[in-house]
């Protein structure tokens, strides 16, 4: 199965949509609530062509032209295994409430250096860009995580890679609109989800990319879960990544799983632009070592 | 982890600080490590605080603090996810603070949030696990699963404090610990010994 691409001939139409929250992201056209004044020739799909293999998904493909932006304790400038970033940002806090704001400050533990870091090794040529959400004062708050997601979101990244999630649930509501937001908004918002088996947000929402690790020792699988919540795993186990002041260490956990789908997630939406986030995840799970395609092209 | 200030020596009773050692010397036991350490979190000061270790350090750390917003422990309060590294020599900031420090730089670590449904109170770390024990999912888990019945033994002692919480510059779990009542610690010790007799018994297992 080929991912369907929409007919760039359909017409425009259908009812108008509702005012939306999504800033300064342009309102979506044509069908949203329901399918009026159009006929199903008008929306036809093609889902003919070869098969989604992980050559047809990202082979040759350097991210280039894809903007991905790492939610986490900063990025450390320059580091060798990160290269130059193209913006670094950090969520501070007044009376005011947050607000984020550009920054020179880099990376307060290493942890978001390193998903740079993977994210850099699969897609070396895509636009990076960091928001620091973690660190000094306003450390583990919900509201400074909430607030960077939020800008990364209506920024319009085409990934995001939060490796980081809060169990406290009275940020759940906001976090789901903001996840679907993203979503419908064709942010791909890759998610960690938690190492501990304790309730957290926002990887367990179905709109988002959420990402577990598994053991294996290949450098370069990744298996789809036909036992949702957590939808894909990836490499998490004892992986070598970008660490501070240009150096390097050996780590565990979904925390570094998660990049790596951010990485294939740019690589496949650089070769293919025009994937809906449905069928990007479908390319994900089409792709997955665990799932067998057989001739007629589904699993 | 970076650049701990000496502090006061922390308020403890005796038995309260039993409670605490109780879980290092468990931790150190169960990963075959060099030294464990809990920080207790200070949510008002913003720092971590070294409230109990055993092994390397064991004499002259406990009571230093450090800013909670930095390095691999900061990492773990605020984000309330275990993490494992390993290759720590490669890190040179990592080495250069801990040498400063605390006299020893450890070649891998795993750190854990001491962690209940209330939120975090500070950061069980493991240093220099066996090699068997550090780089493993599983591994994350048990620590993490200890530190979470840590955080509850801390949890059940500060519900028996008379009177509720203390005020004071303390961190909760130092406030609650320290103020407990003979039942209170008590209790606390049952669950921490119960707990390292599970996890003794299941790092055994083949």
């Amino acid at each position: 199965m080929t991912p369907p691409t929409a007919d760039p001939t359909a017409p425009p139409g259908g009812q108008a949509p509702p005012p939306s929250a999504a800033g300064n992201r342009p309102e979506p056209s044509g069908l949203t609530w329901s399918l009026r004044g159009r006929t199903p020739a008008d929306i036809a799909l093609a889902a003919e062509g070869p098969p989604v293999t992980p050559d047809w998904a990202w082979g040759g493909s350097r991210g280039s032209g894809v903007r991905v932006c790492v939610v986490d304790s900063g990025v450390e400038r320059d580091h060798p295994d990160v290269g130059p970033l193209d913006g670094s940002w950090v969520v501070t806090s007044d009376d005011d409430g947050p607000r984020v704001v550009t920054t020179d400050t880099g990376d307060t533990c290493g942890h978001g250096t390193a998903c740079a870091g993977i994210i850099r090794r699969l897609a070396p040529d895509c636009e990076l860009h960091s928001v620091r959400v973690l660190g000094e004062r306003f450390s583990g708050t919900g509201d400074v995580l909430l607030a960077g997601l939020r800008w990364a979101v209506r920024e319009g990244f085409d990934v995001v890679n939060l490796s980081l999630s809060t169990t406290r649930a009275r940020f759940a509501r906001e976090l789901r609109e903001l996840a679907d937001e993203a979503y419908f908004g064709g942010t791909a918002l890759v998610a960690s989800a938690h190492n501990t088996p304790v309730e957290s947000f926002p990887w367990r929402f179905s709109s988002v990319f959420s990402v577990g690790s598994h053991q294996e020792s290949g450098p370069g699988l990744h298996l789809y879960n036909p036992e949702p919540p957590v939808e894909f795993f990836a490499p998490g186990q004892n992986i070598p990544v970008a660490w501070l002041d240009g150096g390097t260490i050996r780590t565990t956990g979904n925390s570094f799983a998660t990049p790596y789908i951010a990485g294939l997630c740019t690589r496949v939406r650089a070769k293919h632009p025009d994937l809906t986030l449905f069928q990007l995840k479908s390319v994900l799970y089409l792709t997955a070592a665990n799932v067998r395609v057989d001739s007629r092209g589904a699993a | 982890m970076s650049h701990p200030d000496h502090a006061a020596p922390q308020r403890l009773d005796p038995r309260a600080h039993e409670l605490l050692q109780s879980v290092v010397d468990t931790a150190r036991a169960i990963f075959g490590a060099a030294a464990s350490s809990i920080f207790l979190y200070d949510e008002e000061a913003g720092e971590l605080v070294f409230q109990a270790v055993s092994g390397e350090g064991q004499d002259f750390l406990v009571g230093r603090r450090f800013p909670a917003g930095r390095g691999i422990a900061g990492w773990v309060v605020s984000s309330g996810e275990p993490v494992i590294v390993d290759d720590l020599t490669h890190d040179r900031s990592f080495a250069r603070d801990l040498a400063e420090s605390t006299r020893y730089v450890p070649t891998a670590l795993m750190a854990a949030p001491l962690l209940d449904s209330a939120g975090v109170l500070g950061v069980l770390e493991v240093l220099d696990p066996a090699p068997q024990a550090r780089s493993d999912l599983a591994e994350l888990d048990l620590l993490s699963l200890f530190a979470r019945q840590s955080a509850s033994a801390l949890r059940v002692v500060s519900e028996r404090v008379p009177g509720g919480p203390a005020s004071g510059r303390e961190p909760a779990g130092v406030r609650a610990v320290a103020e407990l009542d003979a039942a209170g610690r008590a209790a606390g010790l049952v669950v921490v010994d119960a707990v390292r007799d599970l996890l003794l018994a299941a790092g055994t297992r083949p």
